[in-house]
């Protein structure tokens, strides 16, 4: 049975499914990462794809625009962003707990227009599978890269896109200053608010993709709490990653083969507990968190309050 | 101190309506909410309103529900005037219960008198030790306490239901195709006595005086004390010779043991068995994190979270009613507390306002008149420093 698992097919489905699961972890956790390096530890990442993932689901379903559904989950993140953004930035609240306050109004809000609009489990058409041209006809690592949706391709141009905005422009040097030295940035004329806002805006945004990607992409249903915690995990790989685009990069594709390979494990009757399996990439983030808190530093300002001494 | 009384009694007295106003906050959005949804929202409360408090077994109810989130909350009284942010609570509620529960399961021809308060005993002892591991973690290897109280969380799932379904599953339901993750009953004579005919268990008297204890722990013993020090200001603590490592780890080792304790309670005093429906809260129904909200509103203050729990414990056991009444799933509670939540922290700006202009005037007024002022800091959290 064990042996089933290493025939060609299966590598090849494992790991397909594999980068197709690090689709979330990588819209919501890229959008953290700006949020976590600009200063703002947003802890409410899980309500804000909750929401994001409903929205996008009941409007593809009511209007059968699958891009009018994740156009939603952005606006709707966005604005979920922006609240957070003024109780952490003006109001100066706790930012691990307002959070888990975030988290909570998200779980529960998504949970109630679920129940009160939809009533039941639909499914819904998602996005369809593309094959890029040429690269998927390659032998294995076609099947495996290049015959996925259109989000998942968006997940993983994220990557590179994110690591270019952060080291190498203007915004991005501002973003990093901002979390570093948030004084210093400040009395060169940065706004430490401006900069904080559009960050903690535009992490919203990306979890409101990122609730999409499960609801029209990836599983095309919706359901009460379908996140199930992959909203802190994200957060969590943001440290795992060292607060660099690739680095989430490599936790994401850690925590989505592992679970690809739960799955399969699952499909083909191979009897060990999925639940031991599913408990190791956690496991593995406490370890990597002992391990890379020693020889990364976080932002200086991450958690920080700013307040312009007058 | 030598501040005018005045100033003392009215800010005193808006420290402790703030929650309230942020609870009437939530409730005018979460009607808002309502009448989106074309529910008349006074009905949608009355319904609440009735299902909580309408009977003497919604009351008993609500007292039920309360006592988990009171037992957390201690918890999180302990941890966050330590400034640790203990996330980890339902996973420290179910550590505690599975130990617990393994008591009851193998000395089953032991005592009652004996087993109860052992396992009620290893309840504690495993929440400690699921938080203990994240204190350790922060204290010496300065790992962020809120992601792995949050890793934690998603092992101890996946512990509870490995273990429900596996080695700890009730011997009648492997035999059946159902396979519900369930442990065996409990003998009868290890159930906690009851207020015959509502659910009310002994376990609610139990968490009201571990409150009045923690209280007395918190500002009465030099550990109490060193805890609060470390949270208000670890560099100077470390200056004046405590052990900041050992405090934080203490923090968490006590925060996640009043959790550990809530959750072997909802076994020996609720099921009488332990229980899930396969889903990350299906044990806790997020008493891990409803305490939190609980002890927030109650300001981090031992006795103020008693109040704040039975209305939190109120609203989740309402909130059932009002959804056979008017049909409004009881989600929205959990919406409304995240939103209370929300409002709580963000009021808190006020008090730290006040704080800075108090600690202004007692730096000003021992300019004119040396050696009046304790010179204490405000404080992260609410609450006065005494």
């Amino acid at each position: 049975m064990i042996s089933d698992l290493f025939s060609m097919t299966v590598l090849v489905g494992i790991l397909a499914s594999g980068i197709r699961l690090a689709t979330p972890y990588l819209y919501a956790a890229i959008g953290e990462t700006f949020g976590q390096r600009s200063g703002v530890l947003n802890l409410g990442v899980e309500g804000q794809m909750l929401l994001g993932a409903f929205t996008a689901f009941y409007v593809a379903i009511q209007t059968g625009n699958l891009w009018l559904g994740v156009l939603s989950a952005m606006i709707v993140g966005a604005v979920m962003g922006l609240a957070m953004a003024f109780v952490t930035v003006n109001l100066q609240a706790v930012q691990g707990i307002s959070g888990i306050g975030f988290y909570l109004f998200g779980l529960g809000l998504s949970d109630l227009l679920f129940q009160r609009v939809l009533g039941t489990v639909e499914t819904v058409k998602g996005f369809p599978k593309i094959n890029l041209p040429v690269l998927s006809d390659l032998p294995i690592v076609g099947e495996i890269f290049f015959q996925q949706n259109i989000l998942v391709y968006i997940a993983f141009a994220l990557v590179p896109l994110a690591w270019f905005v952060l080291k190498k422009t203007t915004l991005g040097l501002k973003i990093r200053a901002v979390g570093e030295n948030p004084e210093a940035a400040d009395s060169l004329g940065v706004s430490v608010a401006r900069i904080r806002y559009l960050t903690i805006i535009l992490g919203g945004t990306l979890s409101g993709i990122a609730g999409a990607s499960l609801s029209i992409a990836l599983l095309n249903v919706f359901q009460q709490n379908m996140t199930s915690g992959l909203g802190f995990i994200a957060v969590a790989l943001v440290y795992f990653g060292a607060w660099r685009p690739f680095g989430v990069l490599g936790g994401a594709l850690l925590f989505s083969l592992v679970n690809s390979l739960q799955l399969w494990v699952q499909v083909l009757g191979i009897p060990i507990p999925s639940d031991i399996a599913v408990m190791m990439p956690y496991i593995l983030t406490i370890l990597v968190l002992v391990i890379s808190v020693s020889r990364v530093r976080a932002p200086s300002a991450l958690t920080k309050p700013f307040k312009r001494e007058e | 101190m030598s501040k005018p009384s005045h100033e003392k009694w009215y800010a005193k007295l808006i420290d402790v309506a703030l929650p309230v106003f942020a609870t009437l906050a939530a409730l005018v959005v979460g009607a808002v909410m309502l009448l989106l949804l074309n529910v008349n929202p006074i009905e949608a409360y009355a319904a609440l309103w009735e299902g909580a408090f309408g009977s003497q077994n919604a009351l008993a109810e609500t007292l039920v529900k309360a006592t988990p989130l009171l037992l957390v909350g201690l918890g999180i009284c302990i941890s966050f005037r330590g400034d640790v942010i203990n996330i980890g609570g339902e996973g420290q509620m179910i550590v505690g219960a599975i130990i617990g529960t393994q008591v009851g399961l193998r000395m089953v021809d032991s005592p009652g008198w004996l087993v109860v308060p052992l396992a009620l005993l290893a309840g504690f002892a495993g929440g400690a030790l699921w938080g203990g591991i994240p204190g350790f973690l922060k204290a010496y290897f300065n790992v962020n306490e809120i992601l792995s109280t949050v890793m934690m969380n998603a092992i101890a799932v996946q512990l509870m239901t490995f273990l429900l379904r596996g080695p700890m599953i009730d011997p009648a339901q492997a035999e059946l195709a159902s396979k519900i993750p369930q442990t065996a009953r409990l003998m009868e004579n290890f159930r906690l006595p009851r207020w015959i005919p509502t659910r009310l268990h002994l376990g609610a008297l139990i968490a009201v005086v571990l409150a009045v204890l923690v209280y007395i722990l918190l500002w009465r013993t030099t550990w109490g004390y060193r805890i609060r020090s470390v949270g208000q200001n670890p560099d100077a603590s470390a200056y004046a010779g405590i052990k900041v490592k050992n405090y934080i780890v203490l923090a968490l080792v006590l925060s996640g043991a009043f959790a550990g304790l809530a959750g072997v309670m909802q076994v020996y005093g609720v099921n009488y068995r332990m229980i899930t429906d396969g889903s990350g809260s299906g044990f806790t129904g997020r008493a891990g994190f409803n305490g939190i909200v609980a002890a927030l509103f109650g300001q981090l203050h031992p006795l103020g979270t008693i109040p704040a729990s039975i209305l939190f414990g109120a609203l989740l056991v309402g909130a059932n009613k009002m959804q056979r009444v008017v049909q409004v799933p009881s989600a929205l509670v959990i919406a409304l507390n995240g939103l209370v939540v929300v409002f709580v922290v963000s009021s808190e700006i006020w008090r730290r306002k006040r704080q800075r202009r108090r600690l202004a005037a007692e730096m000003a007024l021992q300019k004119g008149a040396p050696g009046e002022s304790d010179g204490s800091e405000a404080a992260h959290y609410g609450g006065e420093v005494d």
